[in-house]
C-alpha cells in the first residue's frame, strides 16, 4: 500500500470500509463500514444527537428505524455533562445506552457557529461557555482526549474551521493549521484500535488550497476522510465543485464523509460524486418545526391545508408515524402543547432519510443508480429539466444526464 | 354494560365491568385509573413509546376542552375520535375539562357550558354538545354539567342549587337528544353529581341523577388543593351512599395516591391519571413504594432503598416547605437536583419500565439540565408505569384483604 510519510501514521491499520459495488458511470459506491459496534451499510445518513440524545426519541425507537450510527458532539458533551462523568458511565455508549455506532465531531464547527464566543490561535480554540461564562481551551489534544473518554467509534480531528463565505489569507491559514492539528490529533490519540480518527479536508472554496490539503492529508494513514468547510453559505455551484475535487483526490478504499449535508437532493448528488457518509441536523430540526419530508419535498403540516387531510404523510413510508397517523391528526396535535407531535415527525423524517439512503444503495448494488437518480429528480422537481442547475451540472460531470 | 362487585371491604369496591364499550366486548377491573391524554395523545408519547408501558389502562380519557375545536374536522372524518387519534382498540371516556388546566369560571349559563381549548372558548348548548359527541363517538362521555359551584371559596346554597338544577336539565336534554340519534345511542352518558359543598344539594343531585338512565356517575367538585378534599370527604361518602351499586363511580381532579385511597374507601371506582403527568412536568420521578407485602428476600435487598428514600423525605420536609418547588410531593424525587448528577442507579430499583431498564438517574439529570425533549418522554414512561403499578397493587391488596397495609404504607410516605 502507499507509504505514509509521517512517523505517527498507522501503516498497518486495517481498512475500515469494504466496497460492495461501484456505479460504472458515476463515482457512486456502495459499501460496508466495519466498526467496533457493528457493520454500517454505505452510503449512510447519520442523524445528529448532539447532547447524548436524539431529540425526543428513545434509543429503541432509533434502533427500530434501522439507524446503526449517529452523531454526538464533543463541544456540547465536553461542557455538559463532561468527559469524566461520561467515562464513569462507560463512555457515551453506556451513558445514552446506544448499542450501535457513534461518531463524534471534534467541536470545530462550533468555532464557526458560535464565533462570537470563540477565539482561534495555533494552540487551539478558546471558548467562553454560554452556560457559566468560564473559558475553555479546546486544543487538538484536548479534543481527542475528550473523544477518547467518550469512546465513540469514529472521532474527528480538530480542524480550523472557517465559514465558506470567508475569503483571503484566513482560509489558507486555516487549511495549513488543520494539517498541523491533524498530526497533533494523531499523536494524541490514545485508542487507535478502538476509535477511528478521521481527517477533515479544508481549503474553503479555493481549488488550489483544497488540492494542497488533499495532497498533504492523504499522506497520513487515517482510516477515513471527511470533507469539511462546506455546507455553509456558499453557492451550490461552488459547493459541488469542491466536493467533486475532493472525491477525485481521496483514496477509493477509504470512506468519504461529507459533513453537514442532509437535504435529499444534495445527498443523491453527492453520492454520485463519490461520498459515502453524511450528517445533518436538518431532518430532525425541521421535524420539530412541523415539517415532514416526502419524496416531493416537504409538508408544512401546521398549515390549514392539512386540517382535513386524512392520508398519512407518505403512503409508501413504513415508519410508525405513517402506519398509524394521518396528516390531519398530526396537524391537530402540532397545534396543541403535546410534544408527541414533534416526536412523530422526528421518527418519520429519520425514516425518510434512512429509507432514501437504503434505496440509493440498492440501486448502486443493482447497477441502476443513474436511473434511480433520474426517477428521484423527476419526483422531486416534477420534471428532470426543472432540477436545479447546479445538480444537473454536478451529475453531468460524473456522467449522469437527466433528460 | 354490567358492573359486578367481587367484594366490598370497608367501603372499598373491588369488581369488574363487563360488556364494556360500543362493541360491548371489553372488560375493565375496578378500582382503576384512565390513561390521561392531551389532544388525544398520551403526553410526550407516541404509540411506540406508550406501548412499552405495562398495565396500560383499558380506558383512555379524552378532554372535550382539547377536542371541541376540531369537531368540524371530525364531522368530515366520520369515523370517530378513536380512529382519528390512532387508538381504535382503546376504550374512550370524554370528560368536559382537562383536570390539569382549570378553566376560567363564570361562563356557565342556563343554556350553555363553555370549554377552553388552545384556540379559545367553545360555547356549547346541549344540542351543540351532543352534535360534537356524535362526531367523537366515545364509549363514555361526561354529560354537560355546571361544575362551578365548587369553584369559589365559599359556595352559596343558591349557587349550589343552581348547579344541580342546571346539570339535571342538561342531562335530561342530552338524554332526549341521545334517543334521537342512532350513533349516539352506542355511547354511554355519565351523569354528573354537583351541589358544591352543600350536603342537601349533593344528596338531591345524587338521587335525581340516579333516577335517569345513565351508565355511571361522575363526582364533580371535590377537587382543589389538598386541604379542600379533606373537608369534602364526608360529603363524598354521603353521595356515594345514594348511588346504585351496579354503576361505576368516577371522580375528576383527584389523582394523588393518598387521595385516591381516601376516595376508594368512600365508594369511588375510577380516577384520572394526570398526577404522573404533573410529576413529569416538574422534572420529577415517582418513587413511592406500594409494595405493601414485600417478599422477605427482596425486602433485604430493596428495603434499604425504600427506607433511604423515606428517611430522606423526613429529613428534608423542612427544607421543602421553604423551597420554591412547593408543588412537589413526597411521592417523588427531583431529578434536577445536583445529587443525581453521578447517580447511576435507575429511577426506581426493580421498576420494569423502559426508562428504569435502560437508563440511569444521571442520564435523566443530564437531559433535564440540557433541556432535552427526551427527559419528558422517559419520565412520562416511568411515571405512568409506576402509577399504573400502584393501581394494580390496590386491586391486589383488596383481593387479599390487605388494603389497610397499603394505605398505611402510602400515608407514611405522604407529606
Amino acid at each position: 500500500m502507499a507509504s505514509a510519510v509521517s512517523p505517527t501514521s498507522l501503516e498497518s491499520a486495517p481498512r475500515l470500509m469494504r466496497l460492495v459495488a461501484e456505479c460504472s458511470r458515476s463515482r457512486a459506491r456502495a459499501g460496508e463500514l466495519r466498526l467496533p459496534h457493528g457493520p454500517v451499510a454505505t452510503p449512510v445518513f447519520m442523524p445528529v444527537g448532539t447532547q447524548a440524545t436524539m431529540k425526543g426519541i428513545t434509543a429503541e425507537q432509533l434502533d427500530a428505524l434501522g439507524c446503526r450510527i449517529c452523531l454526538g458532539n464533543t463541544y456540547h458533551l465536553g461542557l455538559r455533562p463532561g468527559p469524566e462523568l461520561i467515562q464513569k458511565a462507560h463512555g457515551l455508549h453506556g451513558f445514552m445506552n446506544w448499542p450501535h455506532n457513534l461518531l463524534t465531531d471534534s467541536g470545530g464547527f462550533q468555532m464557526v457557529s458560535l464565533v462570537s464566543l470563540s477565539e482561534v490561535t495555533e494552540e487551539g480554540v478558546r471558548f467562553r461557555s454560554p452556560y457559566d461564562g468560564e473559558e475553555t481551551l479546546l486544543s487538538p489534544e484536548k479534543s481527542v482526549e475528550i473523544q477518547n473518554a467518550l469512546g465513540s467509534d469514529i472521532i474527528m480531528q480538530l480542524d480550523d474551521v472557517v465559514s465558506s463565505t470567508v475569503t483571503g489569507p484566513r482560509v489558507e491559514e486555516a487549511m495549513y493549521r488543520s494539517i498541523r492539528w491533524l498530526d497533533r490529533c494523531i499523536a494524541a490519540h490514545q485508542r487507535p484500535d478502538k476509535q477511528n480518527l478521521f481527517a477533515i479536508i479544508q481549503g474553503g472554496l479555493d481549488a488550489d488550497l483544497r488540492a494542497t490539503c488533499l495532497e498533504e492529508m492523504t499522506k497520513r494513514d487515517v482510516p477515513g476522510f471527511a470533507i469539511g468547510g462546506l455546507s455553509g453559505g456558499e453557492s451550490k455551484g461552488q459547493f459541488w465543485r469542491m466536493v467533486a475535487l475532493s472525491t477525485s483526490r481521496l483514496p477509493k478504499d477509504k470512506p468519504r464523509y461529507l459533513m453537514g449535508v442532509g437535504y435529499a437532493t444534495d445527498l443523491v448528488v453527492c453520492v454520485a460524486l463519490g461520498c459515502d457518509m453524511f450528517d445533518c441536523v436538518f431532518p430532525t430540526r425541521t421535524a420539530r418545526f412541523g415539517s415532514a419530508l416526502v419524496p416531493t419535498g416537504n409538508l408544512q403540516l401546521k398549515k390549514k391545508q392539512y386540517e382535513k387531510d386524512f392520508q398519512p404523510i407518505d403512503s409508501n413510508c413504513a415508519c410508525p408515524t405513517c402506519q398509524k397517523h394521518s396528516r390531519a391528526f398530526l396537524h391537530a396535535l402540532l397545534h396543541s402543547d403535546n410534544t408527541a407531535a414533534l416526536h412523530h415527525l422526528t421518527v418519520h423524517n429519520i425514516a425518510y432519510q434512512l429509507q432514501l439512503m437504503s434505496a440509493v444503495r440498492a440501486s448502486i448494488v443493482e447497477k441502476r443508480f443513474p436511473n434511480f437518480v433520474r426517477d428521484f429528480m423527476g419526483t422531486m422537481y416534477g420534471d428532470p429539466t426543472l432540477c436545479p442547475t447546479w445538480a444537473t451540472e454536478a451529475l453531468a460531470s460524473v456522467g449522469i444526464t437527466l433528460s | 354494560m354490567k358492573l359486578s362487585l367481587t367484594k366490598v371491604v370497608d367501603g372499598c369496591r373491588l369488581g369488574k365491568i363487563k360488556n364494556l364499550g360500543k362493541t360491548g366486548d371489553h372488560t375493565m377491573d375496578i378500582p382503576a385509573c384512565l390513561l390521561y391524554t392531551k389532544t388525544g395523545s398520551a403526553p410526550h408519547l407516541t404509540h411506540q413509546t406508550l406501548h412499552t408501558i405495562h398495565r396500560l389502562p383499558a380506558m383512555a380519557q379524552l378532554t372535550l376542552s382539547s377536542l371541541a375545536e376540531h369537531h368540524e374536522i371530525l364531522a368530515d372524518y366520520k369515523e370517530g375520535i378513536g380512529k382519528f387519534i390512532g387508538m381504535p382498540e382503546s376504550l374512550l371516556y370524554c370528560s368536559l375539562h382537562d383536570p390539569v388546566s382549570p378553566c376560567p369560571a363564570g361562563y356557565v349559563t342556563n343554556k350553555s357550558v363553555s370549554v377552553w381549548g388552545l384556540g379559545g372558548r367553545v360555547e356549547m348548548t346541549a344540542s351543540k354538545f351532543m352534535a360534537i359527541q356524535q362526531t367523537l363517538q366515545p364509549d363514555w362521555f361526561q354529560c354537560l354539567s355546571d361544575g362551578e359551584a365548587s369553584c369559589e371559596e365559599a359556595t352559596s346554597i343558591k349557587r349550589a342549587r343552581k348547579s344541580v338544577d342546571r346539570s339535571l336539565l342538561f342531562l335530561d336534554n342530552c338524554l332526549r337528544l341521545q334517543k334521537e340519534s342512532e350513533v349516539l345511542q352506542k355511547s354511554t352518558i355519565i351523569g354528573v353529581i354537583e351541589g358544591g359543598d352543600v350536603m342537601e344539594e349533593r344528596l338531591r343531585s345524587a338521587r335525581e341523577t340516579a333516577k335517569r338512565p345513565v351508565g355511571g356517575f361522575l363526582l364533580d367538585g371535590f377537587q382543589g388543593n389538598p386541604a379542600t378534599l379533606e373537608t369534602r370527604l364526608y360529603l363524598l361518602s354521603s353521595v356515594t351512599a345514594e348511588l346504585p351499586e351496579d354503576k361505576p363511580r368516577l371522580i375528576c381532579g383527584i389523582s394523588r395516591p393518598d387521595e385516591v385511597l381516601e376516595c376508594i374507601e368512600r365508594g369511588v371506582d375510577l380516577f384520572e391519571s394526570f398526577f404522573p403527568y404533573q410529576v413529569t412536568e416538574r422534572g420529577c420521578a415517582l418513587t413511592f413504594s406500594f409494595d405493601y407485602q414485600p417478599n422477605p428476600e427482596e425486602t433485604l435487598l430493596q428495603q434499604n432503598g425504600t427506607q433511604e428514600e423515606i428517611k430522606y423525605v423526613d429529613q428534608t420536609k423542612k427544607i421543602k416547605t421553604t423551597s420554591c418547588n412547593q408543588e412537589m410531593t413526597s411521592f417523588e424525587i427531583n431529578l434536577k437536583e445536583k445529587k443525581y448528577q453521578e447517580d447511576f442507579d435507575p429511577l426506581v430499583r426493580g421498576c420494569s419500565c423502559y426508562c428504569c431498564k435502560n437508563h440511569t438517574r444521571a442520564y435523566i439529570h443530564h437531559l433535564l439540565v440540557t433541556n432535552e425533549l427526551l427527559a419528558g418522554v422517559l419520565l412520562m414512561m416511568h411515571n405512568f408505569e409506576h402509577y399504573f403499578g400502584f393501581f394494580h397493587s390496590i386491586r391486589e391488596a383488596l383481593k387479599s384483604d390487605r388494603l389497610s397495609q397499603l394505605k398505611e404504607l402510602i400515608c407514611r410516605q405522604a407529606s
